[in-house]
């Protein structure tokens, strides 16, 4: 069997065993096992990519189910990161797998990412993307680049050789309220197939060195049209010399949340006058609520006004503490000259010592 | 002149394409380059000037905001896009 396995692909002249070595001798990172990361995993680990990094944080969810087709409905609520290395593990014994079970974060990308010969951006956020442009640029690695927004997806490889970078497309990375992701804007469950998987042969021709790498050229495809544009950049030199990476890449990162212990809260309630905003759902709030609280679902911040008191201070609650603190990273940004105050373990720790609750 | 919109892009304007007057009838100014097509299309759609990164490609190539564009041009506006 280990004869043949790969023999449909060495057969090919272009290919060869010479290609196959160089996929047998491969590291290649993947960032994210979600819609775009599972094709590219799945097919560079059939192939034979002989060292492959997985990188994720999240567990499976339902609403994963329709895109994430290695995913089966018995896997929800596990960890991708062991659902993915259980089924490879399956798939192709030979591989060398190094899970990693973090999120990509300032302090560990250039250690992660110096050990792998390429990285793909299989990931579902600007910050992370600007984050491995910039490592890979100041390790001179190059990446595939996979992105979607509905029915449309892009591809490029970026710092490929001389090739531009990520930043000679897109300078300035935009903010979270400007460009919707998946979970907002939506994405049909096909088009990151297509596009992970166009991702999953850009990896393959950049070890490889067959055909024409995707470097300085953005492809569109519009699932709706099946047209495949292409934008043609160059390389702006100052981009290429980067040394180190930003000071920040969440933008929400140097905004820090004043928060307050629940019954420090409870007893300022008790004593004065104060304005307090629930962000969590429709459901939630309806649910039980304290009285005084205005109701601002977390996903409506911004769009709608917040009530603005004398005292310039705004309480925020959620059920556990997270979108509050959430909540006060968008708001303090937003308005600047009010202090936003996050409770403490939210409506959980608050609900047993009040006692008007409606 | 007929301009392709892509990702955000598509969703602010409502529609996969835009056309714009290449003849002075209406008396707005025509834009004559890349920095005064995103003028032009950032008075109808104010959304477009929030963009921090906006790519415009024409016939195929991205164009910095002083290239000239004409009639005949192939324009698409390619913002980044971020899901995975």
């Amino acid at each position: 069997m280990a004869d043949n396995r790969y023999d449909r692909q060495t057969r090919l002249r272009d290919f060869g065993e010479r290609g196959q070595a160089a996929l047998t001798n491969a590291k290649v990172l993947v960032v994210g096992l979600g819609g775009l990361g599972l094709p590219v995993v799945q097919y560079l680990n059939a192939m034979g990519v002989g060292t492959l990094g997985l990188m994720d944080q999240d567990t499976v969810e339902l609403h994963n189910l329709q895109r994430q087709v290695l995913y089966s409905e018995d896997d929800i609520n596990r960890l991708k990161l062991d659902v993915v290395l259980e089924k490879l593990e399956q798939q192709n014994s030979e591989t060398v797998f190094k899970p990693f079970d973090t999120f990509l974060t300032k302090q560990n990308a250039l250690t992660i990412i110096q050990d792998f010969d390429v990285v793909v951006d299989a990931t579902d956020n600007f910050p992370t993307r600007y984050l491995i442009n910039d490592a890979c640029v100041i390790l001179g690695k190059p990446f595939v680049y996979g992105a979607l927004h509905g029915f449309e997806g892009h591809l490029s490889v970026f710092n490929h050789q001389d090739g531009p970078t990520y930043r000679c497309l897109y300078p300035k990375m935009p903010n979270p309220q400007e460009v919707p992701d998946c979970n907002d804007n939506g994405v049909l469950g096909v088009v990151p197939g297509i596009m992970g998987t166009l991702q999953a042969l850009e990896t393959v021709k950049v070890i490889t060195g067959i055909g024409e790498v995707l470097s300085g050229e953005l492809m569109v495809f519009d699932g709706l049209t099946q047209r495949m544009s292409k934008m043609k950049f160059q390389t702006i030199a100052e981009h290429k010399k980067r040394k180190k990476l930003e000071e920040f890449y969440d933008p929400l990162d140097c905004v820090t949340a004043t928060t307050i212990d629940p019954k420090v809260f409870r007893d300022i309630r008790t004593t004065q006058e104060i304005t307090l905003v629930d962000v969590r759902s429709a459901k939630e709030f309806s649910a039980s609520h304290l009285p005084e609280a205005e109701h601002i679902p977390l996903d409506q911040l911004g769009q709608r006004p917040i009530p603005i008191p004398a005292s310039n201070k705004v309480y925020l609650i959620c059920q556990s503490g997270k979108r509050s603190g959430i909540a006060a990273k968008q708001l303090q940004t937003i308005y600047p000259n009010i202090e936003f105050c996050s409770i403490l373990g939210g409506m959980n720790k608050v609900l047993p010592l009040v006692t008007d609750i409606q | 002149m007929t301009i392709l919109l892509f990702g955000i892009t598509k969703d602010i304007v409502g529609s996969s394409t835009l056309s714009v007057p290449t003849s002075s009838a209406t008396g707005r100014k025509i834009p004559k380059t890349v920095k005064e097509l995103k003028e032009f299309l950032g008075e109808t759609y104010p959304e477009l000037n929030k963009l921090s990164s906006l790519a415009v490609a024409v016939n195929n190539s991205y164009a910095n905001d002083s290239e000239t564009i004409n009639a005949y041009d192939e324009i698409a506006l390619i913002p980044p896009v971020s899901g995975g």
